[in-house]
C-alpha cells in the first residue's frame, strides 16, 4: 500500500471535521473492503480516519418500536445480540451468515452499508425492513439511500452514525453465495410490518432494489407460493463467469420464496 | 484402515501410523520458509509485468524509476546479454520425426510480452515497497497484439505467439498403432464418441513462490534460496543452461516449502533473475510473490480439449480407442510441460482395461497465457477423466451396466505383467478386489433407496465410480531418456550412521508437506532397528545432499526410499563384517534383526550402536580389510514405473432449483503397494481427493478473449473449502510392486487422479432424468442449473 496519515478521532464531529478538511481522506471502519484495496494499491488516500475510537457509533438499543444499531457495530455483535434475535431474528441470521468468523469479528454494519457493495448482505436488510439511516447531519430513508453500485446518498464528508430498523411482524432472508468469494450471488430480504410489505433483492444487480411485483403478491397473500411464479426480468441482472443474468434472475425468485418461508 | 501389512512393529517401523515429526514446527508457526530468510545487506525486487496478453514492447524507460528513493538497480531484457533462456527438459518429436518447436523463454521479455504477467523489467531497491513504488514509475509503451487462446491458436491466420513457430503448433505427436485402431473400429458393433475438456487449474500452494539470490564476490560463490521441489534440478538447469555457473560455485537451498503440487518443480525466471542480478550488484536480492503474482505466473495445470472414440463389440468388450487431444502449453515451454500431455497422458489410456488397439494424437499449442505444466497427477488425471467418462458413456449408450462393462474389460490378476498397446508394462494390480471393496464401503447396493429418499426431499442424488490406474515412481532413466527426457530420474540416498548409532539420512527427494521426515525415518527404524527419535532426514540443500532429482510424480518412496534401502543394505553388510570380527565369528554366521547382530544359534550379540562406535573408534578393528566409518550412499534407478490403482466412488446430491451440487460421500479404495505410514497415506489420499473434487465441482481458470485472467484471485477462483467436501473414507488393498525392494507404489497423486471422473459420473447419474450424457468440469451451480433449465425448456417446447 501507499503511505498515508492516520487519525483516530473520538467523536463523530472530529471525524467529520477531518474528512471535510481533506477530500482525499477516507474513513475506515472494519476495513474489509478498504484495506484489501489499499494492499492492491487500488486506492491512494492521503489519510485514514479510523472510526473505531468513537463510542457514540457503537452499540445496539431499542428506541420505541425500532432497533437502533450504531455504525461501528461489528457483524458478530448483531449476530449474537439477544435484543436483535428477539425482535428481528432475520437480521441476526443475516449477520451470522456474512463472510466467515474473521470477517464477522472485524466488519461493521456501517462500513457495509456505506460501501453499498452490490454483493453485500446488509443493504438488503436496510431496504427490506425500510430502515432509516442516521448520518452525521441528517436522517435518510432507505428508499432514498442506495443510489447505485458503490454509491449512496451520503456526501464525502458525511458519516453513517446509526441505522434505525423498525421492528417487523415478520421478516426473512435467503441468499445464494458466489462459490468463490462467498459474497451474495442473489439474495432476498422480505418483511411485513410498519414499513409495509417489502422485498429487497441484493447480489443480483448493480444495486440492491425492491421487487414491486413480489411485494404486491405478498401483500395479497403472504406465502412462498405467492412469489414462486413471479419471474424477475433478466435485463438488469449481473452476468459474469459465475452465472448468467438469466441464472441470477431465476435465483431471485428462488431466494424470495425461501426468504418468505424463513419468515414464516 | 487396512494397511495390507501384518505384524506392524511396536516401534516406528513399516506399517506404523507414526505422528509426523515435522508437524511440531509447522503447526506451531515455526517452519522456516524462503521468505523467512534474510541475508545481510539484502535488497528487494519487484517485477514490472505486462498488463497485456500479447504486445510488442515499443519503448521501455527506466530513467524516472532509477531516481526513486531506495532504488539500487533496474534491469531489463536488454541488460541480460550472454545468458540463456529457461530450458525445457523434455524433447518431443512430431509424427514425422522432426523435433518439436522450442522457442526461447528469456528471463526478461525480449521485445515482446506473451502473457499477462510476463516480466519485462526487475526493479531492485532497499525495501519491497520502494521497489514496488519504482516499478510503477517504469514507463513501458506497448503495441498490443491479438490474444491467442485455445479456441483460435490453430485457426489459419491466427496471430503468432512466437514469430518462428508457424500455426502456434509446438508439436503434433502420436502414440500407438493407428492401423490396428482403424481395423478395430471397422469391425465394431458400437462406436461411442465423447468430446470433453479438462479444465485449466491454478495450483495455489499455500506458500507463494519466493527466491533469494546471494553472491559472495570474494569466492565467486552463488547461492539461491528458493521454493523448490528439486533443488539439484534447479541448480543444473539454471547453472548449466541459463547463467553458465559451474555446479561447485552454485548452491541451491529449498528450505521448508509450503506446498507444491508440481508447481514448484519448474525452473522459473525469477530464480535466474535474482541469482544473476545479485552477482551484478554484489548484494542479496529477495523476491516473494504476492497472491496476485501467484495466480498470474505459477505454471497452471491441465487444459486439454479432446475427442475420444471407443469401439466395442456386441458384448461390450473394448476393441479400440482413438483419442485426439489439443493441449495448451501457454506462452513458453515450462520445464516438463511437453511431457505432460504425451508420455504422462497418452501412455495411460489403456487404464485398467484390456483394450487391444489404442491410438492417440496430441497437438500442443502455444497461447498467450501463463505456461502450463505438471500439476498433481500431471497427464494422468486428464487420461483418467477421459477414459472413465468414456466408459460410463459407453455403458449408457450400449445399455450395459456401468459396473459390468468395467468388469468385462478389466485386466485380470493372472494377466500381470500386462503389456499395454501404449508402451507401459503393468507389474501388478487387482482391480476386481478394489472394485468390490469400494462397492461395499460405499454401500453401492443401497444407493437406489438413498436416491428415492432424496427424491422425496426434492433432491437429485447420483452415484459415480472411477476404476483408475496411474503410473508413477518416476522413472526408469533409460526408458524416459529414449522418450526424450533430458535428465536421469533415479534417486539417491546417503545413510550416515553416527558413532553412537544415531542416523542422519541425506535424501535427494524433497518434502513440501508430504511428511518425508517421518516416513523415510520409519524405513531406517524398520531396517536398522534404530529408534525413531535417533533418525533425522536432511533434504533440500545442494551443499548437503548428493545429486538427487527431487520430489514429483509420487516418486519419493518408490525411488528415494529404494535408494535408502540399497544404502542400508550396504550398511548392514559392512556392519556384519565388523560384528563378525568383534564376536570372533564367520561373517556368514552373523544375523541381523531388530537392531542386533547375533551369531546364529548362540547368545552372542552386539547392538547396532556398538558396531557404529567400533567403526568410528577402530581400536579393535580389521583395519586392513575394512575402512573405518559407517556411511553409505546408493543411487537407485527404477526398473519400471509403479502402477497404483483402485476404485473411487462419489455420491452427490443436486438441488434442482439452484443447480448446487453437494458432495454427500466419497469412498476411496487404493492399491498403493506396501503402506509405510497408514495415517500419512490416508492424509495424502484425502488431500488429493479434495483437489480432485475441486477440479470436478469448483475450480476453473478463465481467460477472457483479450487474454486477461478473469479468475485472477480467490474472489473468482474457487478453491475447495471444508464445507464443499464430504467425508472421504480411505481404504487400501495391497498388491506389492514387484520391482522395487519395498514393494511400494506411491500415494501422492492417486486422490487427484481417481476422483474427478467419479464425481462427474455421479453428477451425470443424478441428472439422468434430464437425459444428460456429459457434463464438463467444473460442475458449478450455474452450469447445472442451465442444463436442468435447458432440458425443461426443451420439454416445454415439445
Amino acid at each position: 500500500m501507499y503511505d498515508f496519515d492516520y487519525h483516530k478521532p473520538t467523536t463523530v464531529a472530529d471525524a467529520v471535521a477531518l474528512l471535510a478538511a481533506d477530500p482525499d481522506a477516507k474513513a475506515v471502519s472494519g476495513g474489509h473492503t478498504l484495506i484489501p484495496a489499499l494492499k492492491h494499491r487500488l486506492n491512494k488516500p492521503t489519510s485514514l480516519v479510523d472510526l473505531s475510537g468513537i463510542a457514540e457509533m457503537k452499540g445496539i438499543k431499542q428506541v420505541g418500536n425500532a432497533i437502533v444499531i450504531g455504525a461501528f457495530t461489528r457483524h458478530v455483535e448483531v449476530a449474537t445480540s439477544a435484543l436483535v434475535k428477539s425482535t428481528i431474528p432475520a437480521l441476526a441470521y443475516l449477520a451470522s451468515h456474512i463472510g466467515d468468523n474473521q470477517v464477522r469479528n472485524r466488519g461493521t454494519i456501517g462500513g457495509s452499508v456505506s460501501n453499498n457493495d452490490p454483493a453485500a448482505d446488509y443493504p438488503s436488510a436496510v431496504l427490506g425492513l425500510g430502515a432509516t439511516i442516521h448520518t452525521s447531519s441528517r436522517k435518510i430513508p432507505a428508499d432514498e439511500f442506495f443510489l447505485g453500485m458503490f454509491t449512496t446518498a451520503m456526501e464525502p464528508d458525511e458519516l453513517l452514525v446509526a441505522i434505525e430498523f423498525p421492528i417487523p411482524e415478520k421478516a426473512g432472508y435467503a441468499k445464494m453465495k458466489n462459490p468463490a468469494s462467498r459474497y451474495v450471488m442473489a439474495g432476498a430480504f422480505v418483511s411485513k410490518g410498519p414499513a409495509g410489505v417489502r422485498v429487497a433483492i441484493n447480489g443480483a444487480a448493480a444495486c440492491v432494489f425492491r421487487q414491486a411485483e413480489m411485494e404486491a403478491a405478498l401483500a395479497a397473500n403472504w406465502s412462498p407460493e405467492a412469489v414462486a411464479g413471479i419471474k424477475q426480468p433478466a435485463d438488469d441482472m449481473n452476468s459474469d463467469i459465475h452465472g448468467s443474468a438469466e441464472y441470477r434472475a431465476h435465483l431471485v425468485t428462488v431466494m424470495a420464496k425461501r426468504a418468505v418461508a424463513a419468515a414464516g | 484402515m487396512d494397511t495390507g501389512v501384518e505384524n506392524a512393529t511396536p516401534f516406528a517401523g513399516i506399517g506404523a501410523s507414526v505422528k509426523r515429526k515435522e508437524d511440531l514446527r509447522f503447526l506451531s508457526g515455526r517452519g522456516h520458509y524462503t521468505d523467512d530468510i534474510s541475508r545481510p545487506g539484502q535488497t528487494h525486487c519487484w517485477f514490472v509485468r505486462s498488463p497485456h496478453a500479447h504486445a510488442r514492447i515499443a519503448s521501455l524507460d527506466t530513467a524516472a524509476a532509477a531516481g526513486m528513493p531506495g532504488v539500487v538497480a533496474i534491469f531489463t531484457g536488454a541488460d541480460m546479454t550472454g545468458i540463456g533462456g529457461v530450458p525445457c527438459g523434455w524433447l518431443i518429436h512430431n509424427k514425422d520425426g522432426t523435433p518439436m518447436r522450442e522457442p526461447p523463454h528469456p528471463v526478461l521479455a525480449q521485445g515482446k510480452a506473451r502473457f499477462v504477467g510476463d516480466a519485462v523489467a526487475m526493479v531492485i531497491a532497499e525495501t519491497r515497497q520502494q521497489a514496488r513504488d519504482a516499478a510503477e514509475a517504469v514507463t513501458v509503451e506497448y503495441d498490443v497484439l491479438p490474444a491467442v487462446g485455445m479456441d483460435n491458436a490453430l485457426t489459419p491466420g491466427a496471430a503468432l505467439v512466437h514469430d518462428d513457430v508457424p500455426g502456434n503448433l509446438c508439436y503434433d505427436w502420436h502414440i500407438g498403432d493407428e492401423a490396428a485402431m482403424r481395423a478395430a473400429f471397422s469391425g465394431a458393433k458400437h462406436i461411442v464418441t465423447l468430446e470433453l475438456t479438462n479444465n485449466r487449474l491454478i495450483p495455489n500452494a499455500m506458500e507463494p513462490r519466493s527466491a533469494i539470490g546471494d553472491y559472495d564476490p570474494t569466492t565467486g560463490d552463488h547461492t539461491l534460496y528458493t521454493t523448490s521441489q528439486n533443488p539439484h534440478v534447479i541448480r543444473l538447469l539454471m547453472g548449466a543452461f541459463v547463467l553458465n555457473i559451474p555446479e561447485h560455485k552454485l548452491r541451491v537451498v529449498a528450505p521448508d516449502v509450503g506446498g507444491g503440487f508440481g508447481s514448484k518443480i519448474f525452473h522459473y525466471i525469477e530464480e535466474a533473475a535474482v541469482t544473476w542480478a545479485a552477482a551484478r550488484i554484489a548484494r542479496p536480492i529477495k523476491w516473494t510473490a504476492d497472491r496476485t503474482e501467484s495466480f498470474m505466473t505459477d505454471a497452471h495445470g491441465r487444459d486439454h480439449v479432446s475427442v475420444a472414440k471407443l469401439a466395442l463389440d456386441e458384448h461390450g468388450t473394448f476393441l479400440g480407442l482413438h483419442v485426439a487431444t489439443r493441449a495448451n502449453m501457454g506462452a513458453y515451454l515450462s520445464t516438463f510441460a511437453t511431457s505432460v500431455p504425451t508420455y504422462l497422458y497418452a501412455t495411460l489410456l489403456a487404464g485398467v482395461y484390456t483394450t487391444p488397439a489404442i491410438y492417440a494424437e496430441v497437438k500442443a499449442v502455444f497461447t498467450t497465457t501463463v505456461p502450463v505444466d505438471a500439476y498433481r497427477g500431471a497427464g494422468r488425471p486428464e487420461a483418467t477423466f477421459l477414459l472413465e467418462r468414456l466408459v460410463d458413456v459407453a455403458a449408457r449408450d450400449t445399455g450395459i451396466d456401468k459396473l459390468e462393462i468395467r468388469r468385462r474389460n478389466f485386466i485380470k490378476p493372472d494377466q500381470f505383467p500386462y503389456q499395454t498397446p501404449v508402451a507401459l508394462e503393468y507389474d501388478s494390480g487387482d482391480y476386481f478386489s478394489t472394485l468390490e471393496m469400494g462397492l461395499k464401503a460405499a454401500d453401492w447396493a443401497g444407493f437406489e433407496a438413498r436416491r428415492a429418499a432424496a427424491r422425496a426431499q426434492g433432491k437429485l442424488r447420483g452415484i459415480g465410480i472411477s476404476t483408475y490406474l496411474e503410473a508413477c515412481g518416476i522413472a526408469p532413466s533409460a526408458v524416459v531418456g529414449a522418450l526424450g527426457a533430458r535428465a536421469g530420474l533415479y534417486e539417491v540416498g546417503t545413510i550416515r550412521v553416527h558413532p553412537t548409532g544415531s542416523v542422519t539420512v541425506l535424501t535427494g527427494t524433497h518434502s513440501h508437506g508430504q511428511g518425508h521426515e517421518t516416513t523415510l525415518a520409519q524405513l531406517v527404524c524398520d531396517q536398522l532397528g534404530v529408534p525413531f527419535d535417533k533418525v533425522d532426514i536432511v533434504h533440500g540443500d545442494t551443499a548437503k545432499i548428493p545429486f538427487g532429482m527431487g520430489t514429483y510424480g509420487s516418486r519419493s518412496l518408490a525411488v528415494g526410499g529404494s535408494a535408502m534401502v540399497k544404502a542400508m543394505d550396504k550398511i548392514i553388510a559392512k556392519a556384519k563384517r565388523i560384528a563378525a570380527h568383534l564376536m570372533e565369528a564367520s561373517v556368514e554366521d552373523v544375523e541381523f534383526a531388530n537392531g542386533e547382530f547375533r551369531v546364529a544359534g548362540t547368545d552372542k550379540t552386539k547392538a547396532f550402536a556398538e558396531i557404529a562406535l567400533t567403526a568410528y573408534v577402530p581400536h579393535n578393528y580389521p583395519i586392513d580389510e575394512i575402512e573405518p566409518g559407517l556411511e553409505e550412499t546408493a543411487f537407485y534407478d527404477p526398473k519400471n514405473f509403479t502402477y497404483p490403482g483402485g476404485c473411487h466412488i462419489a455420491e452427490v446430491e443436486i438441488e434442482p432449483e439452484t443447480g448446487h451440487v453437494r458432495m454427500v460421500n466419497f469412498t476411496a479404495v487404493d492399491d498403493v503397494g506396501r503402506v509405510i505410514n497408514p495415517m500419512i497415506v490416508e492424509g495424502q489420499v484425502q488431500g488429493g481427493v479434495a483437489q480432485g473434487i475441486g477440479q470436478a465441482l469448483l475450480e476453473a481458470c478463465v481467460y477472457g478473449s483479450d487474454g486477461q485472467l478473469l479468475s485472477g484471485s480467490l474472489m473468482d477462483y474457487t478453491m475447495p473449502r471444508a464445507d464443499d467436501l464430504a467425508p472421504v473414507s480411505v481404504a487400501t488393498h495391497t498388491t506389492l510392486c514387484t520391482h522395487n525392494p519395498l514393494g511400494v507404489k506411491g500415494c501422492g497423486e492417486v486422490g487427484a487422479i481417481g476422483s474427478p471422473p467419479a464425481v462427474i459420473n455421479a453428477v451425470v447419474d443424478a441428472l439422468k432424468e434430464y437425459d444428460v450424457r456429459h457434463v464438463d468440469m467444473p460442475a458449478t451451480p450455474a452450469k447445472i442449473w442451465s442444463i436442468i433449465h435447458g432440458s425443461a425448456q426443451r420439454a416445454a417446447a415439445e
